[in-house]
């Protein structure tokens, strides 16, 4: 059953130079327990499509929020401030990249733990602390009883992160939205964290949002994944399906342009020419066009719907080329042929590759 | 934590006796009238100059002078005599700052209670019609001189002269009384020169404040606490406050500091015999051992303060403890 | 050869791209027994009561032609190790050699030649351009610095060529740092970089602060150049993914110490150290049947403070293999089976390695 569903949410932010088209007709649903993946670079709206479920770009001031969000019988969008209030942080909650910026610098952080649990139960201080205590030990934190009464400052940025997922995880949630948990922290970490994640979710049961640059961090984690690029979802699929047969050409160029330690060093790096859109001059069509290698005239107009592939309803795609084209194409590109040697092998017209057109416009 | 302030103590020190010298040479370098012929009268005899120079020291190197000086001050607190009526330098400004210390700590307890709050609901409806509001009376107030708005309240409020009376007026504070003497008394006189006085300081404390939380509010920290489902009141008042006010105990520091030393305008106005007016009057009447008391008076609090600020600081914000 | 570092390690180690590196190739910089603390203060007197050991002693070539990785986690070193190779910071104790010259203790004045051989790209491309400055002036400040090309029209078209070379378009000259992207900025500063041919690039994580899109790009763009140009890059990143793209071989760092040197393929392939191992096992692979095949080994704790680090092996605290004797004595970096140079007492065997690393079995 889904426990988190999100239709048609489009936000966008009054900005001085104009509207910020955020997040744009976004749907997708989170069963409870399973883990979505939401990929994209910074200003694809991964981001705040995530804080507007949580109500948190209400406080922006200029943002205009349409759509629905419904979690768990609430209606999120419609939900009055203190409904909300009441939801976040009992039932969902939510930590973040950064966890140095993210807590309080001058306050303990048992005290800190202690008002999460108090915001939402009529507990003693005594008891909440001991909540709060048990709760640093599940997250793997040594002497928690000692570390209850330290400042944020005074752990390392791993520990900080575990203080954070036990903060978020203490009222036991239904969903926990993870916003780039590991992008700040060194490998060895991201690993500790992922697995704790992991464990997390299996012994509460808690459903995750990952929200994600990386790829691999998504491979490792989530059960499905949505492409996210310019404020809209242009690919969604069970994760195993996405990695094994992507089909949108800027989930292609993802996979293809990021290094990796499993690949043969003379393996190429094939990179996406040009650079993510504005967000307020977003392109007309299909976002991705001017950075496209299979660009048609008509996918400048068309503004391609997010539909099933003909023989994978759980598979979604929103690209206007034929199944059967993006198909070949892809096990071309795959096999090693570069974006035009495919387009030219496949038959897909067009004016050929835009790092030509635009080498000089390079991001 | 101790050596910390062990070695704020000890630069309080050296600053100080800088200070002191530099005060020092100022006065005795600086042409003014002669000292001793202030005292001798009108018609003095050559001898009875020549006895007034010796019991001055004056006939002493400047050096020497100036290590006499040091040792009064620092063993005894004795600042020497004024030239102008015999009285010690330590009584003086022993009897002036009960008065000077009313009128400041007041105001401050004024433009805190007027300007925090003030600046905390700009920051939180910025851009808003109450914001806008309060920023510009804020903007009124500190362009604002003092003494212009010392004279026009007292023109507008005085009971003597106000075309509204209500407040005591200039020259009201009780002669020879302080706060614990005669406190009916000295509050009443004070409350006019308390809310001039705190004008602008509670403007510009409510500009500080505003810029503070508004950065404050969009921290990621915030956002936790948002996340965390926390009441809008808690998230302001408790955390972002919390962070907002810190930067603020600096400059009170500073502040407070400096009207120790004398609110000159303030005091001249109002006719409050505090160390403002006390130093006023002695720069007319280049009463050297008075200036360079009040000056030293002055430098003490605002390096005293400072240290005071340091160490609350410490407190406030445990990243820079030591 | 001072010791045995240079020697064993690179003979006939060919690389993936086909170019023979290390065989025979001279060393462009050695680095022997380097060092660098940071003195803690405390007290009224500022006393020195400890200090953070940075760099603490480490020995290495950087080879004529070669990109020598740098790989670590945040405070291992690293990039302290770039700013002392570059005079930027003063060494404590040790040796650097630039084309054999000691250039270790070298005066400002003196390092003035050795700066047009040796260029720096630095990560943040945001605050490493003076924001006032045109990018062609900001690409034609080298030439001006060391009086190259005085004559402003030659310089103008030898700004103009170098910002073609780097894909930046010459009709951009006069634009300012904040009206390009990141990665053109990023572009701007490896067009600086270039601009007086130098021998040497240090680049200090050049692709860590891009978009992911983008890093393609930088790092192709860096590739293409370096071919080009016949450049050395000394190659600082805590990504491992970008740098198995990037490196001929690869030194590992941990706490202040070099615990691994291997040509890259030798390292992916077979780390000896465990903590490369472990280091390897964290990286996650954007292939999720993989991701459920391999046996991740996650390290526990933290790492330790470089105020106080561990007796002996700094990794054994948090080494699965570790023993007694690694507490006690420190194991000196020597030639294991494989060719690569671990500093470990109980280095990885092939059973350990498989299964753990992010290759697909076979």
């Amino acid at each position: 059953m889904a426990l988190l569903e999100v239709s048609g949410l489009t936000v966008s932010f009054d900005t001085e130079d104009g509207v910020v088209q955020a997040v744009d007709d976004v749907s997708y649903t989170v069963d409870a327990g399973c883990a979505l993946g939401i990929v994209g670079e910074s200003g694809s709206g991964k981001s705040v499509s995530s804080l507007s479920v949580m109500g948190l770009t209400r406080f922006a001031g200029n943002a205009r929020i349409s759509g629905e969000v419904r979690f768990d019988g609430h209606d999120l969008l419609a939900a009055g401030d203190e409904e909300l209030r009441r939801l976040r942080g009992n039932e969902i909650a939510m930590i973040f990249q950064d966890p140095l910026s993210s807590l309080h610098p001058f306050f303990r952080v048992g005290d800190q733990l202690v008002e999460a649990v108090r915001a939402h139960r009529d507990v003693s201080r005594a008891r909440a602390l001991d909540r709060a205590v048990e709760m640093l030990g599940l997250v793997g934190i040594p002497e928690p009883r000692r570390c209850a009464s330290c400042y944020p400052h005074e752990f390392s940025g791993g520990m900080r992160q575990r203080v954070m997922i036990a903060m978020g995880l203490i009222n036991e949630p239904k969903l926990l939205i993870a916003d780039e948990p590991t992008t700040a922290l060194d490998v060895t970490v991201q690993a500790q964290i992922l697995e704790l994640l992991a464990r997390l979710q299996r012994e509460l049961d808690t459903a995750i949002v990952l929200i994600t640059h990386d790829l691999g961090v998504v491979a490792e984690v989530t059960d499905d994944v949505a492409v996210m690029y310019a404020g809209r979802i242009v690919e969604q699929a069970p994760t195993e399906r996405l990695f094994a047969r992507p089909q949108h050409p800027y989930t292609w160029g993802l996979l293809q342009s990021i290094p990796r330690v499993d690949h043969r060093r003379d393996e190429p790096l094939v990179p996406i020419p040009g650079r993510p859109p504005s967000l307020i001059l977003r392109p007309s069509g299909c976002a991705f066009h001017p950075r496209c290698p299979y660009v048609q005239e008509h996918h400048k107009r068309i503004v391609p719907p997010l539909e099933p592939l003909a023989g994978d309803p759980a598979h979604s795609v929103a690209c206007l080329l034929a199944e059967e084209q993006r198909r070949e194409l892809w096990s071309r590109l795959r096999a090693g042929a570069t974006p035009d040697e495919a387009r030219a092998a496949v038959g897909v017209p067009g004016q050929g590759a835009p790092v030509l057109r635009e080498g000089l416009e390079a991001g | 934590m101790a050596g910390f302030i062990t070695r704020r103590v000890l630069w309080m020190v050296v600053l100080l006796a800088v200070i002191s010298v530099i005060n020092f040479t100022i006065f005795s370098v600086l042409p003014s009238a002669d000292p001793v012929l202030l005292r001798a009268g009108r018609s003095a005899s050559p001898e009875l100059v020549q006895t007034i120079t010796r019991q001055l020291g004056l006939d002493k190197s400047k050096p020497e002078q100036y290590l006499t000086y040091m040792k009064g001050v620092v063993l005894h607190f004795d600042f020497g005599y004024s030239y102008q009526n015999q009285v010690g330098v330590r009584q003086e400004i022993l009897d002036r700052l009960p008065a000077t210390a009313t009128l400041a700590l007041g105001a401050m307890v004024v433009w805190l209670l007027v300007g925090i709050p003030i600046g905390i609901v700009s920051a939180i409806r910025r851009g808003r019609w109450q914001d806008k509001l309060a920023m510009g009376l804020a903007l009124l107030a500190i362009s604002a001189p003092v003494y212009w708005l010392g004279l026009v309240s007292l023109y507008l409020f005085s009971k003597e002269i106000g075309v509204i009376p209500i407040f005591q007026g200039a020259g009201s504070y009780p002669p020879d009384g302080s706060i614990v003497s005669e406190p009916i008394a000295v509050v009443g006189s004070l409350l006019l020169p308390w809310l001039v006085l705190a004008a602008s300081f509670a403007a510009i404390y409510a500009r500080f404040m505003r810029g503070n939380l508004s950065e404050v509010l969009d921290e990621d920290y915030i956002r936790t606490a948002r996340a965390k489902g926390l009441s809008e009141r808690r998230v302001v008042l408790r955390h972002g406050v919390r962070s907002a006010i810190t930067p603020i105990v600096t400059i009170l520091g500073l502040d407070l500091g400096i009207l120790l030393g004398g609110a000159i305008l303030t005091e001249t106005v109002f006719n409050i015999p505090g160390i403002g007016r006390l130093a006023f009057d002695a720069i007319q009447k280049s009463d050297l051992p008075i200036v360079q008391g009040t000056v030293l008076i002055g430098a003490f609090f605002i390096i005293a303060l400072n240290l005071v600020v340091d160490i609350v600081y410490a407190y406030l914000d445990p990243r820079v403890r030591y | 050869m001072t010791d045995g570092l240079a020697g064993p390690v690179g003979d006939a180690v060919v690389g993936a791209a086909g170019i023979a590196v290390g065989a025979g190739a001279p060393a462009l910089v050695e680095v022997r027994d380097l060092e660098k603390r940071f003195p803690l203060r405390r007290g009224p007197l500022q006393r020195e009561t400890g200090a953070v050991r940075a760099v603490d002693g480490i020995s290495f070539d950087v080879r004529e032609g070669e990109t020598l990785g740098l790989v670590g986690e945040s405070g291992c070193g690293k990039s302290t190790t770039a700013r002392l190779v570059t005079r930027l910071l003063e060494p404590t104790a040790g040796t650097i050699r630039y084309r054999g010259e000691d250039i270790t203790h070298r005066s400002r004045r003196e390092l003035m030649a050795l700066r047009r051989d040796m260029q720096m790209i630095f990560q943040d491309p945001y605050s490493s351009l003076n924001p006032r400055q045109t990018a062609g002036s900001i690409i034609g400040e080298p030439f001006v610095i060391h009086g190259i090309e005085r004559d402003e029209t030659r310089r103008r078209a030898r700004v103009r060529g170098l910002m073609e070379q780097v894909g930046l378009n010459p009709e951009h000259y006069n634009r300012l740092p904040h009206e390009f992207s990141g990665g053109q900025r990023q572009r701007i500063g490896v067009a600086r970089a270039i601009a007086l041919k130098p021998r040497l690039v240090i680049a200090d994580e050049p692709v860590s602060a891009l978009d992911v899109s983008i890093q393609a790009q930088i790092i192709n763009l860096l590739s293409d150049l370096q071919r080009e140009l016949g450049l050395t890059i000394l190659f600082i990143a805590h990504d491992l993914s970008v740098v198995r793209h990037m490196c001929d071989r690869v030194a590992v760092m941990y706490l202040g110490k070099i615990v691994e040197v291997a040509s890259a393929e030798q390292l992916f392939a077979h780390p000896r150290h465990p903590y490369t191992g472990a280091l390897l096992s964290a990286v996650p692979v954007p292939d999720p049947q993989l991701a459920k095949l391999r046996r991740r080994q996650v390290l526990g704790g933290d790492v330790p403070s470089p105020t106080a680090p561990p007796a002996a092996c700094r990794f054994h605290p948090r080494c699965p293999k570790a023993q007694p004797i690694c507490s006690r004595e420190e194991p000196a970096l020597e030639v294991k089976e494989g060719g690569n140079i671990a500093a470990c007492h109980f280095p990885l065997t092939i059973e350990e390695v498989a299964g753990r690393l992010p290759v697909r079995p076979g």
